[in-house]
């Protein structure tokens, strides 16, 4: 039996498996990241430091959940602050830890005003402890921000480079910039965090949010004392979001050179092989921690282990980047290619919801009865490949999408052509190449 | 058994203790609870032109009221299914849903598991008959006055939707609280409680509609005086009389029609008062078979056999309330006919022929015989049209098969008057198909009395 090796190594800093336990509260203090590491995460970013006297949280609800109707937690969100234990309490108890723990990636988050001085006196006290590095939190979208840290930083490149300079100046270990996804484009603020002498980017933060109205007081909720402020957004939802960003960042090529530590929404082993093969180098969990509790380590161990055999893998950076080269912009899409959905009959339990999602909103290629019997069929004719049907179909596989290599496609009454072309070159686009 | 006694049948009140009685006769199916409820609604997949709703009588649009079970819609899912099918409380808790919308439900092609919609449709309407609540209205006044004779599922369901188009309506019940066979027949734990009194009166409440109770067609008024003295007249006077065996020995004492005994039970306060044989046998293989003789086995009969003369692939009642019979402890025994009573002054048991099927598909007795001992046999062998009918209007009723023929929009074959529910041909003899007929007809009826 082959078994991949898990280990990781990520700025030099070493860690049994490439999971770590994102800045937030399950490594808020030495009880939990100690559970953590029993229950065998490779690593934890303990939970955001700041200055004395510690902020102070709400004494009433943090957190907002979507769920689904078993109530699965889909989505959520908090306006929970960085930690709001003494820094002293903090910094003994990693010193602890660290020394219990060798083997496993320790790192510190620190969130500190846009003032040199006041990097100076922490950065060596935070090192002091014995931890492996930094990361540093320009992310957080509430409550920090209004104070001009968090994501008041992360938003404007020019503050990220100046802050990131002055944790460089004085640090000797790694210094991660943790991004915050509330921007237009994630490309300026990594570029601005490497500039600034970063050594990584871990992302995503979490996203500002609303999560509903009560319907029976007309508030927002969840509320303090009948108020509400926006919170974090985090979990499962945005995981297309953090994917996104990461891939970005590792295909462009004034910031494919960071390496990059993914976060958000990471639930399962698949949503870890979702960021690596995106390009990011390591994972770090929250939410998932947050609502199922520390044993779903289990699952992300042994479903990458048994993925990387797979696929003939024999460690984790093999794994990393290999999907980035399938990303790139629309224009560059081959507009010679041509699939059409197939529906495997066997399969099918007759619930007829790609017949009436085509029906409504695609292109009425999917047949509801024929010859007087339900049945659900593709029009050839009329499919333009659009993946609407495979994506309500309850069944899985029951829908595919088959590629068209030869013949003449029945919709366009044109040639299947194994050429490519683009927009770039397509005669509709007034701004094609050599027009 | 002490001498002397032997002959006399052991039948007696309270073999068994009044709690346990009282949990044998709970809720067969409990309510879901709001969580069960929202986790089984996010088990439909909202099908396109749904199987389920077009293997409803009523058409009820199931994918529609499970969906606003998901958002806590509850009145407006309430309304989706009240609007095609007012008694959707009753449906909820008497239909055979394993032959009918659960049968369809795709669920059972991806996993051999249809969701739930009885017990869904009981959880959206629950609220509507505990709280009251008003979802229809009715219509301005047309001035027209309609007669229903038989305030049973058929009846109701006519008037109301009579009500809803805006005409008034009489109601001639000849017994003295409305419903009937979900007030006087349904097995007790499918419908607890008073539940079928609380939704009567709550159909009854939209008002336009004048309840008569103990008002007898052919005795209190005649077909001819409601012809003249209403502008329509719907019958939904179900069955009300049963069949005889036809065997010998037949009527000494012991021998029981079934739904006589199931009446007596539903309007019983004590249940535990009923007087109960130790050994019972049924005959039949419908619902009303595997009614009386679960209800049996719950008032503490010890031994209980339903005798079917053919297989269970033709037994009326289904697969489901088959085995729903057997693991409460009744025995079913097929292929075997009645050809005697046995006894003299009281049953003392039933003797059966082995039955089988010739050549022909025909059904003959092989002569090989047997005795079943009994202290009480319940006929349950099918229900016949009354005999209030054989009037002189009555008599121009065109019949099929021993019932009223109608028309598919349930007309009769007098002009004026519409039948629907358990008295018509060609049903099947369910609250629910009761219930559309009564549907069917009102808009029939309301075309009519619009000259339409
Ligand atoms: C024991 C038993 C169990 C059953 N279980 C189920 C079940 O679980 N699920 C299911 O779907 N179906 C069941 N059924 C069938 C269901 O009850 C009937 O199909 C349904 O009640 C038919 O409705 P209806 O309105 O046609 O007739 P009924 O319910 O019989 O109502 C007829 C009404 O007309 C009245 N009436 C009759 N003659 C006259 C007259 N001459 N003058 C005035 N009023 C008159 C009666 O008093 C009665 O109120 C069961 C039936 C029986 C007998
Ligand atoms: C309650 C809560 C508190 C958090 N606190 C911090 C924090 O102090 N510092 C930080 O960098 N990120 C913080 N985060 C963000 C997470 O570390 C993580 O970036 C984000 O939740 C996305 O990952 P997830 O989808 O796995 O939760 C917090 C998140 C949550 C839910
Ligand atoms: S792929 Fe799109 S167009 Fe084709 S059948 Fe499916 S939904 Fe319709
Ligand atoms: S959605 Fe899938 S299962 Fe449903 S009818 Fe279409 S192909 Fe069949
Ligand atoms: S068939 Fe089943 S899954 Fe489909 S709509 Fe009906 S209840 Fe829902």
């Amino acid at each position: 039996m082959n078994m991949a090796d898990l280990s990781s190594e990520f700025l030099g800093i070493r860690s049994p498996n490439p999971f770590w336990l994102a800045s937030a509260p399950p490594t808020d203090k030495a009880y939990n990241v100690n559970r953590a590491f029993e229950a065998g995460w490779g690593g934890a970013v303990w939970k955001t430091l700041g200055e004395d006297p510690p902020i102070v949280n709400v004494s009433g609800p943090r957190y907002g959940a979507i769920h689904s109707n078993e109530r699965r937690v889909i989505g959520f969100n908090n306006i929970e602050l960085i930690t709001d234990r003494p820094l002293k309490v903090n910094l003994d108890e990693i010193r602890t830890i660290k020394k219990d723990w060798p083997d496993r990636a320790l790192l510190v988050s620190v969130m500190l005003p846009m003032n040199e001085a006041v990097w100076k006196k922490y950065v060596p006290m935070i090192e002091d402890t014995g931890a492996d590095g930094i990361e540093l939190n320009f992310g957080c979208p509430h409550g920090m921000s209004e104070r001009g840290m968090g994501a008041a930083v992360g938003q404007v490149p020019d503050y990220i480079r100046m802050a990131t300079e002055w944790c460089r100046k004085f640090a000797k270990k790694p210094v991660i910039v943790k991004l915050t996804p509330n921007v237009t484009n994630v490309l300026p603020p990594a570029k601005a965090a490497w500039e600034g002498g970063a050594d990584a980017v871990s992302l995503i933060n979490t996203i500002n949010s609303i999560m509903r109205v009560n319907y029976e007081t007309l508030t927002m909720y969840p509320t303090t004392d009948g108020m509400g402020s926006h919170g974090g957004y985090c979990g499962p939802a945005v995981k297309p979001i953090a994917l996104h960003m990461v891939a970005e960042i590792a295909r462009n090529r004034e910031t494919a050179m960071i390496p990059i530590s993914g976060i958000g929404g990471i639930t399962d082993w698949r949503d870890a092989v979702d960021f690596l093969a995106l390009g990011a180098s390591n994972v770090q969990v929250c939410t998932a921690a947050m609502v199922y509790g520390f044993r779903i380590i289990d699952d992300l161990t042994a479903g990458l282990s048994d993925f990387l055999d797979r696929k003939n893998m024999r460690s984790v950076s093999e794994l990393v980047g290999k999907a980035v080269q399938s990303v790139t912009d629309w224009q560059y899409l081959n507009l010679n290619y041509v699939e059409k959905a197939v529906i495997n009959q066997d399969l099918c339990i007759q619930c007829g919801r790609c017949h009436i999602v085509c029906e409504d909103a695609s292109h009425q290629a999917i047949t509801s009865t024929v010859n007087g019997e339900r049945h659900f069929e593709v029009i050839d004719a009329e499919c333009v490949g659009c993946n609407l049907c495979v994506s309500v179909c309850p069944v899985d596989n029951c829908i595919t999408m088959e590629q068209m290599t030869n013949g003449v496609d029945p919709r366009t009454g044109r040639a299947v052509s194994s050429k490519k072309a683009d927009w770039t070159t397509h005669p509709n686009n007034p701004m094609r190449k050599g027009s | 058994m002490p001498a002397g006694k032997s002959n006399r049948p052991d039948i007696r009140a309270r073999r068994l203790p009044d709690n346990e009685i009282e949990d044998n006769f709970g809720d067969m199916h409990p309510p879901l609870s709001r969580s069960e409820a929202l986790i089984e609604a996010d088990r439909c997949y909202f099908c396109y032109d749904a199987p389920c709703t077009t293997a409803c009588p009523t058409g009820i649009d199931i994918p529609g009221f499970i969906q606003k079970i998901r958002s806590d819609n509850i009145k407006g899912s309430a309304r989706t299914i009240l609007q095609e099918n007012i008694m959707g409380g009753m449906c909820a808790r008497v239909c055979p849903t394993e032959v009918l919308c659960e049968e369809a439900c795709v669920r059972n092609a991806h996993e051999e598991k249809p969701v739930r919609i009885g017990l869904l449709q009981r959880y959206a309407t629950d609220p509507v008959y505990k709280e009251d609540i008003r979802l229809f209205h009715r219509g301005p006044e047309s001035g027209k006055k309609v007669a229903v004779v038989g305030a049973g599922p058929a009846g109701l369901s006519c008037a109301h939707r009579l009500s809803v188009l805006g005409h008034s309506v009489v109601v001639f019940d000849r017994n003295s609280k409305p419903g009937g066979l979900n007030e006087y027949g349904i097995a007790a734990y499918k419908t607890v409680h008073d539940f079928a009194q609380r939704e009567a009166q709550w159909i009854l409440d939209i008002g336009g509609i004048e309840l008569r109770n103990d008002s007898v067609l052919g005795e209190d008024v005649t077909l001819a005086s409601l012809i003249d003295d209403f502008d329509a007249v719907f019958l939904g006077i179900g069955l009300g009389d049963v069949n005889r065996l036809g065997i010998d020995n037949e009527d000494i004492e012991g021998v029981i029609d079934a739904v006589d005994y199931i009446a007596k039970l539903r309007q019983a306060r004590d249940k535990g008062s009923l007087p109960v044989a130790r050994r019972i046998v049924v005959i039949g293989g419908g619902m009303t078979a595997i009614d009386i003789a679960v209800q049996s086995k719950r008032l503490g009969a010890e031994i209980v056999d339903i005798v079917y003369r053919r297989g269970p692939g033709q037994m009326g009642a289904s697969g489901y309330e088959q085995g729903f019979a057997q693991t409460s402890g009744v025995t079913i025994r097929h292929w075997a006919r009645p050809v005697r009573i046995l006894g003299e002054k009281f049953v003392t048991g039933v003797e059966f022929e082995r039955t089988m099927l010739d050549d022909n598909g025909k059904l003959i007795g092989t002569g090989e015989k047997s005795t079943i001992e009994a202290d009480v046999v319940f006929r349950a062998v099918g229900q016949l049209l009354g005999s209030d009918l054989p009037e002189s209007a009555a008599a121009s009723l065109k019949m099929h098969n021993g019932k009223l023929s109608v028309s598919g929009d349930r007309k009769t074959s007098i002009d004026g008057v519409w039948a629907g529910g358990d008295c018509v041909a060609g049903g099947d003899d369910l609250t629910v198909t009761a219930v559309q007929d009564g549907k069917v007809a009102a808009h029939s009826i309301d075309r009519y009395l619009r000259g339409e």
